[in-house]
């Protein structure tokens, strides 16, 4: 077989644009997934589950996530209160809502309890908060497929 | 305005730089792969759980008085005896049944939507057992697989004392 001399061979290049394609499709799949609410997802309290568990359609105005754990102690964002001193904290919340223009009869307090929870520290808990002054609560639960 | 070697320019092909686009790219790709968690969905529960207040201690005549759900606790928080109204059930699925039977799924006076459950439960009954119970007499999955809303307004009665 003969080669023609002289002849220039061009550099050999990859083809990037599938795999640029490829990530970026990869990227917009998980910004689209992201879970930006996970700040208010204790990963120590295990939801119980119900297959009438739903999203709402309608974020609530002015949400107080409180999260039990399985021994009675309370979450409120990343720091643990016992019920004792939950009590001032949640003054100074309903202070601050009544500051910002909101009312604090609107506050929604959402409880995350764990599944082994004490019914009766849940019950304890939704009392506190109605010394205080909420009256809206709502106990979120895990999806469960039926 | 005369250019310094214009007239010169080839038109060669201009390349572009690839290798910080691609950089920064991967490192996007790396911070939500490395941030990706997978969680269930959550959904809420409305509790009507008004403050006690005096004026609201008389009942009007229209009212329907609440259907009583007793659960106690056995060892470890598990649940003892499901009650409905004093009458003992064997399980979550009856207790829907019975609600249905009771109250029915349609809206209206008299219906599903005036309805109201109370429920009553020891200090030590797990947790899980009362959002059960919540799913039982808030309604079911039909056979077309939507959402049958039945009771929509549940209470806790009082809570009992520590130990009980």
């Amino acid at each position: 077989m003969r080669y023609k001399r002289g002849r220039q061979i061009p550099d050999a290049e990859g083809d990037m644009t599938p795999m640029i394609d490829m990530t970026f499709q990869l990227i917009a799949f998980f910004m689209i997934l992201i879970n930006f609410s996970e700040g208010d997802q204790n990963q120590l309290i295990r939801l119980p589950a119900s297959e009438l568990a739903k999203p709402p359609d309608t974020a609530p105005a002015w949400p107080i996530t409180l999260q039990m754990t399985a021994r009675g102690t309370v979450f409120y964002g990343v720091d643990e209160f016992t019920m004792e001193n939950l009590r001032p904290v949640l003054e100074v919340e309903k202070e601050l809502i009544s500051r910002r223009g909101g009312d604090f009869r609107n506050t929604t307090i959402i409880i995350r309890a764990d599944r082994y929870a004490k019914t009766g520290r849940v019950q304890e808990l939704i009392r506190l908060c109605q010394t205080v002054g909420f009256e809206k609560f709502t106990l979120r639960a895990k999806q469960e497929s039926p | 305005m005369k250019f310094r070697g214009s007239g010169k320019h080839t038109g060669g092909k201009i390349e572009l730089m690839m290798t910080p686009m691609i950089d920064v790219v991967f490192q996007l790709l790396t911070f939500f792969i490395m941030t990706f968690k997978i969680t269930a969905p959550e959904g809420d529960f409305f509790i009507k759980m008004p403050q006690a207040a005096p004026s609201a201690g008389v009942p009007s005549d229209l009212q329907l008085p609440p259907i009583k759900v007793r659960m106690t606790a056995g060892a470890g928080g598990e649940l003892a005896g499901l009650f409905l109204a004093e009458r003992r059930l064997s399980s979550f699925a009856e207790l829907r049944d019975q609600v249905r039977a009771l109250v029915g799924d349609a809206s209206g006076p008299g219906g599903a939507g005036d309805a109201e459950v109370e429920l009553d439960c020891d200090y030590d009954l797990r947790y899980e057992y009362v959002i059960r119970a919540i799913t039982a007499v808030s309604g079911y999955i039909g056979p077309d697989g939507q959402i049958v809303r039945m009771v929509e307004k549940i209470k806790f009665a009082p809570p009992h004392k520590e130990g009980s």
